[in-house]
């Protein structure tokens, strides 16, 4: 479903993603952990091509993101057939970002209205029944500002839910919640991940990564160290760097 | 020559001092409205952030808000026939008070798109618009909460600066309180009526000006203080004053 080929990424100087290499089954769940500034976030925002990667390609379900391959080289695609693009990819930000001058419906509705041009009555529908399906049925005509961290995000997830995306990037998604909301967050990750959907996930919740993980990517420094099955990783880490990893949460 | 109260009621009502207060106010309404147009535009090119948009961009609001509008508004009557642009009073009033008042639009719009948050165009990008689609959906609306009291400082401000439009012998209120001067010498009481009726153009706007902002803040915020609230929220931009 997500094939991340050698890619490669620079901010200038600085060597963020150095020949990442991942390749994500339909309907898996992928965890990327590491430290901070080890490039988790910077590879899912290649994925759905908010970054522009430097080297190698990203193809989502065979398609190669953000550019068209010409005798060999890479050509930028046009922002309308990238759009087009990330409607299949969901993204939830660590800080929410949803629209302020939005309510919770409008935010959910914002995708099938603006980008699929749906029906507005039938776009609400939609937004009502994901607004139920992550607890927040009552908020429908709530603004951000009057709803929690631990609610906005559900809010954001139902909005990228809405447009029924192939797969779904989650960018330390509890990362800026108050500890008590972070668990209505992750039950509704959990609860998603067993409907099916192919998810990458970068947490710094341990705990859950190993709960709901299918694979564990474990980066660092902008390179993959390691790639196993949760139960492998947390028990027996292989390399040296990530058993320092798992040591010091273990310590926590 | 003492105060005359008869002299001040006498022209307080007079038909050319209202036809100079009604020139005052088409003529900001109008500029008003073409500068708004002209500032947008300019804005969402230099957000855009082409080179060539963004070389224009500085050239134009450097060269407007560098020099004095009483400089445009001479140079647009009689300097631009010299390249035989030939335009009436009214005509020159409008685009020199347009184009000058754009500038000004232009740096409040650019700032208020800039002051919203960069997580805002990547959710809306990660939806699936496109830049353009975003900015209209997703970062105008939020811009121009922002953008409304400082423009609305602009519009006060505009209602003061037509009576530079007088050096061009346009009629509007300044020019018509000045005729009157000439012929009947009633300077307090010719300048009196002025000013009763500057400031009750400037008033009446200032009550407009609350009404839209409430209307505009009501949407976001009904938490009053909410990290949402542009009510409480600081202006982005210190307004500027045109001349």
């Amino acid at each position: 479903m997500v094939e991340v080929l050698d890619v490669h990424k620079f901010y200038g100087s600085l060597h963020a993603l150095r020949g990442i290499t991942v390749r994500v089954a339909p309907g898996e769940v992928i965890v990327l952990v590491g430290a901070s500034g080890s490039g988790k976030s910077t590879l899912l925002r290649c994925i759905n091509h908010l970054e522009r990667v430097d080297r190698g390609r990203i193809l989502v379900d065979g398609h190669l993101i953000g550019h068209r391959e010409e005798r060999g080289r890479l050509v930028n695609l046009p922002d309308r057939i990238v759009a087009g693009q990330r409607t299949e990819i969901g993204m939830v930000f660590q800080s929410f970002n949803l629209f302020p001058h939005m309510t919770a419906a409008e935010n959910v509705m914002s995708g099938p209205v603006h980008v699929r041009r749906a029906p507005r009555a039938a776009a609400r529908r939609t937004a009502a029944e994901l607004l139920e399906r992550v607890g927040l049925e009552d908020k429908m005509q709530a603004y951000p500002s009057e709803l929690s961290g631990g609610q906005q995000q559900r809010v954001a997830i139902a909005r990228a839910l809405a447009m029924n995306p192939k797969v779904m990037l989650f960018d330390e998604p509890t990362s800026a919640l108050d500890p008590e909301t972070i668990k209505e967050v992750l039950d509704v990750i959990r609860q998603l991940a067993h409907t099916g959907v192919t998810m990458l996930i970068a947490t710094h919740e341990m705990g859950f990564a190993r709960e709901i993980s299918d694979r564990i990517v474990f980066m660092d420094q902008g390179a993959i160290v390691e790639e196993a099955v949760p139960g492998q990783f947390f028990d027996h880490p292989q390399s040296a760097r990530s058993k320092a990893f798992v040591d010091a949460i273990l310590a926590r | 020559m003492s105060w005359s109260w008869s002299a001040f009621l006498r022209y307080l009502p007079a038909g050319f001092i209202l036809h100079g207060v009604w020139t005052t106010v088409w003529l900001t309404a109008v500029s008003m409205a073409c500068g708004i147009t002209i500032g947008l535009i300019a804005a969402i090119l230099y957000v855009w952030g082409h080179p060539v948009a963004r070389a224009c961009y500085a050239g134009y609001t450097t060269l407007i808000r560098g020099t004095p509008l009483l400089v445009q508004l001479v140079f647009v009557y009689s300097g631009l026939p010299a390249f035989g642009i030939r335009l009436g009073v009214a005509e020159s009033a409008l685009l020199a008070l347009s184009v000058n008042e754009g500038a000004y639009v232009a740096e409040i719009i650019r700032a208020a798109i800039e002051a919203v948050h960069r997580g805002q165009m990547e959710a809306a990008q990660a939806l699936g618009m496109t830049y353009w689609k975003a900015m209209r959906v997703v970062l105008l609306p939020q811009a121009a909460r922002t953008a409304v009291p400082p423009i609305g400082n602009q519009v006060n401000s505009m209602l003061k600066s037509t009576s530079l439009v007088s050096v061009i012998s346009m009629e509007e209120l300044f020019r018509a309180t000045e005729e009157a001067i000439q012929s009947s010498f009633r300077v307090l009481e010719l300048f009196a009526v002025a000013s009763i009726y500057y400031l009750a153009l400037t008033g009446a706007w200032t009550l407009i000006q609350r009404a839209i902002e409430r209307r505009l803040a009501r949407s976001v915020t009904r938490r009053r203080g909410g990290p949402g609230d542009y009510r409480t929220m600081p202006p982005a931009i210190e307004s500027v004053t045109p001349t």
